[in-house]
C-alpha cells in the first residue's frame, strides 16, 4: 500500500458535520500506475475507492505507443516482422509467424510441411514461455515466490532455443516469408528434447505448490469473474475467454500452419474468474508440450522453406557467385518487390488471444493499411467492470491473470 | 448442420435491407465483404446479431481506413464480424466524406466497440455518434490532427537522402 500515492478525490469534499467522523462515506482517488511494480507494464488505473473497495476505475493507455501501424505503411513487408516482435514480447515468435502467414496468404506462397511443423514447435514454445510468465507471476502477486523459480528457468531455456533458430532471444524476427531462415539444428533438437523432459517436472512441482494451495485459492477464486456472455460481448479471446467457458480457439476452429495434424484439447473453465484463467493456462501448457512432442516425433523431411525466390532471401554464398541470387538479394533487402493487390485477414492464436492481421495492399512495396487486432487491447477494456466492488488486492491479481501486455496493447 | 455459405448471407441481407443497400460484394480468401450505407450499419449489425441462423455475435475488430482519392468517400470503417457458431467471417464496410465523417456507434450492441471506435477516432478522426466517451486513446490528448490519415507522411519531409526516383518508385 505504501507505494501507492493516496490523494483526496477532488469531487468529494470532507463533510465534518457528518456523524461518525469526517471520513465516513468519503471516496478517495487512488492512482495505480502508470509505473507500478504490480501492474507489470505501463498502465494507469485511476481507482475511486470507498475504503478498501473499488467503486469505479478509469484506465489510461498508450504510454508506450510507437505508431506501428503508421510505420508499417512506409516499410516493405520484410521490415514489418520486426515491428510485430515488439507487440506481445512474451511470445514474439507467434506474432512473427502470424505476420508471415498473412503475407503468404496475400502472395499465395505454399509453405513446405517441415517449415510448418517447425513453426508450430516455435509457436507452442512461445505459448509456453508466455503462460509460464503469466502464471508464475500471478503466483508471485499472491505471495508465492518460490514456484516462480521452479518454472522460470524453463523460459530461459526456451529463449535459448529461439537463439539457436534465429539468433535473438526476445525480439526474435524469426522465420521468413515462405518458411524458416534456418533448419532445426542439432543443438536446437537437443534443447527441445531437454525441455520436453524437464519442463513437465518443473511444472508439476509448480502446480503441486500453487494449484491446491489454500491461500492461492482464496486469493483467486471468485475474483475478477466475468460471464461467458459478457466476455464475448467484450471481445475476449484466448485463455481469458476459454476460462469463461467458451471453447473458441483459433488453432482448432481455423487451423493454420498444419495445426489440424495435431491432437490437442482445448481446456475451458466455468466461472471465468482468476483461478479459472490460471487453470486454463496451466492445462494449455500441458497441451503445448503434447503438440511439441507430436511435431518432433512426426517432423517431416524436406526443405524448410518454400521455393519463392522473389520473397525468400537466397543463401549468402549464392549471392556472391550467382547473378539471379544477387538480383533477388538486392531487391528483397531494398524492399523493391511489389506485392499483389489484395485484402487479407489472418489470425493466429496468440499467447493471450486471437492475434489478427488485416492487410490491405494496393500493389505497392508497402502495405496500404495494416491493422493489428491485438487481443489485449480489446479485452483490457473490461477491466473496470471486472474489479468493481472488489478490493484493491483483488484488482492486482485480476490484472495479472488477464495477461495484458503493454507493448501489444499500445502497439 | 450444413455450413453457412456466403451466398446465404448476401441473400439474407438483400432480403431484409433491399438490393440497393448491399453493394460492393466481394470475396477475399474466403471472407465475404459487403459495403453498405452508413445509415444501414446499426440495423444491419442488429439483424446479423439477432438472426437465428447467421448469428454474427462477435466483433473481431474495427479498422479505420483512408482513401484520399475517393472523393466523398474518403474515410471508411471495416467491421470484422465473426459468427463463432458457423465459423464464418464477414467484413462490413462503409464510407463517409472526410468533411463529415460521421458513423453511428456500435457500443450499444458490442461493449468491445468502445475502445475500437476510440482508436478509429484517434487515428482517423472518425466521429462515432452516440459514443459514451469519444476521446483519444493511444495518442496524447493535445494532439490536434489524426495521424493515420494519408496526408501525413511518415518520414520527415526535409530529408533528402532518400529520393524516391533513385529507387525507381
Amino acid at each position: 500500500m505504501s507505494e501507492i500515492a493516496l490523494v483526496n478525490s477532488p469531487n468529494v469534499g470532507l463533510d465534518k458535520t457528518q456523524k461518525g467522523g469526517p471520513y465516513v462515506n468519503d471516496l478517495s482517488t487512488l492512482n495505480l500506475g502508470p509505473t507500478h511494480p504490480a501492474t507489470h507494464g505501463i498502465f494507469q488505473n485511476i481507482l475511486t475507492m470507498d475504503g478498501e473497495t473499488i467503486v469505479d476505475a478509469e484506465q489510461t493507455v498508450g504510454y508506450i505507443h510507437r505508431a506501428f501501424e503508421k510505420i508499417a505503411e512506409r516499410r516493405p513487408f520484410y521490415q514489418i516482422t520486426t515491428l510485430t516482435d515488439r507487440m506481445n514480447y512474451c511470445s514474439s515468435p507467434i506474432n512473427n509467424m502470424g505476420w508471415h502467414l498473412t503475407v503468404e496468404k496475400l502472395l499465395g506462397i505454399e509453405v513446405p510441411k517441415r517449415a510448418q511443423y517447425i513453426r508450430v514447435i516455435m509457436m507452442e514454445l512461445a505459448r509456453l514461455a508466455d503462460h509460464i510468465v503469466c502464471n508464475s507471476i500471478l503466483a508471485v502477486d499472491t505471495g508465492a515466490l518460490t514456484g516462480f523459480l521452479y518454472v522460470y528457468q524453463w523460459r530461459e531455456h526456451i529463449y535459448e532455443i529461439y537463439e539457436e533458430l534465429c539468433g535473438a532471444r526476445l525480439t526474435t524476427n524469426m522465420g521468413r516469408f515462405g518458411g524458416m531462415e534456418r533448419d532445426l539444428s542439432k543443438v536446437a533438437i537437443e534443447k527441445i528434447n531437454v525441455l520436453l523432459e524437464g519442463l513437465p517436472k518443473g511444472l508439476k512441482e509448480f502446480e503441486g505448490m500453487v494449484m491446491r494451495n489454500r491461500i492461492f485459492m482464496d486469493r483467486t477464486q471468485n475474483v475478477g469473474a466475468i460471464s461467458a456472455e459478457r466476455a464475448l460481448n467484450y471481445g475476449f479471446t484466448g485463455p481469458n475467454l476459454r476460462a469463461a467457458g467458451v471453447d473458441y480457439d483459433v488453432r482448432s476452429l481455423n487451423p493454420y500452419s498444419s495445426y489440424e495434424d495435431f491432437e490437442f484439447d482445448v481446456p475451458v473453465g466455468t466461472k471465468g474468474d482468476t483461478y479459472d484463467r490460471f487453470l486454463v493456462r496451466e492445462e494449455e501448457m500441458w497441451q503445448s508440450l503434447r503438440i511439441i512432442q507430436q511435431a518432433m516425433d512426426n517432423l517431416p523431411e524436406g526443405p524448410y522453406h518454400a521455393d519463392a525466390p522473389h520473397y525468400y532471401l537466397p543463401p549468402k554464398q549464392e549471392v556472391y557467385k550467382n547473378m539471379e541470387a544477387l538480383i533477388y538479394h538486392f531487391k528483397i533487402v531494398m524492399g523493391e518487390i511489389d506485392a499483389p493487390v489484395g485484402e487479407v485477414y489472418q489470425s493466429v492464436e496468440g499467447g493471450n488471444g486471437e492475434l489478427g492481421f488485416y492487410l490491405v495492399s494496393d500493389g505497392g512495396r508497402t502495405p496500404y493499411r495494416l491493422k493489428f487486432r491485438r487481443p489485449g487491447f480489446i479485452y483490457y477494456q473490461a477491466f473496470p467492470e471486472m474489479i468493481k466492488g472488489s478490493s484493491l488486492s483483488d484488482a492486482i491479481v485480476t490484472m495479472s491473470s488477464m495477461n495484458v501486455i503493454a507493448g501489444e496493447l499500445d502497439t | 448442420m450444413e455450413k453457412l455459405n456466403n451466398q446465404q448471407i448476401i441473400e439474407a441481407l438483400q432480403k431484409t435491407f433491399g438490393e440497393d443497400a448491399v453493394y460492393g460484394i466481394g470475396e477475399s480468401h474466403g471472407i465475404l465483404q459487403v459495403t453498405t450505407h452508413v445509415d444501414n450499419i446499426v440495423p444491419m449489425m442488429h439483424f446479423l446479431y439477432a438472426d437465428p441462423i447467421l448469428k454474427f455475435q462477435f466483433l473481431t475488430d474495427l479498422a479505420g481506413i483512408h482513401f484520399p482519392e475517393a472523393k466523398g468517400q474518403e474515410l471508411g470503417v471495416v467491421y470484422h464480424l465473426h459468427s463463432l457458431e458457423n465459423n464464418v467471417r464477414l467484413w462490413i464496410k462503409a464510407y463517409a466524406p472526410i468533411e463529415a465523417p460521421n458513423f453511428p456507434t456500435l457500443t450499444g450492441l458490442y461493449a468491445s466497440a468502445n475502445w475500437m471506435e476510440r482508436e478509429a477516432f484517434d487515428f482517423y478522426g472518425i466521429i462515432f455518434e452516440g459514443h459514451p466517451n469519444l476521446i483519444r486513446i493511444l495518442n496524447v490528448d493535445d494532439m490536434d490532427y489524426h495521424p493515420m490519415r494519408k496526408e501525413y507522411p511518415l518520414e520527415d519531409a526535409t530529408r533528402h537522402d532518400k529520393i524516391d526516383e533513385m529507387f525507381g518508385r
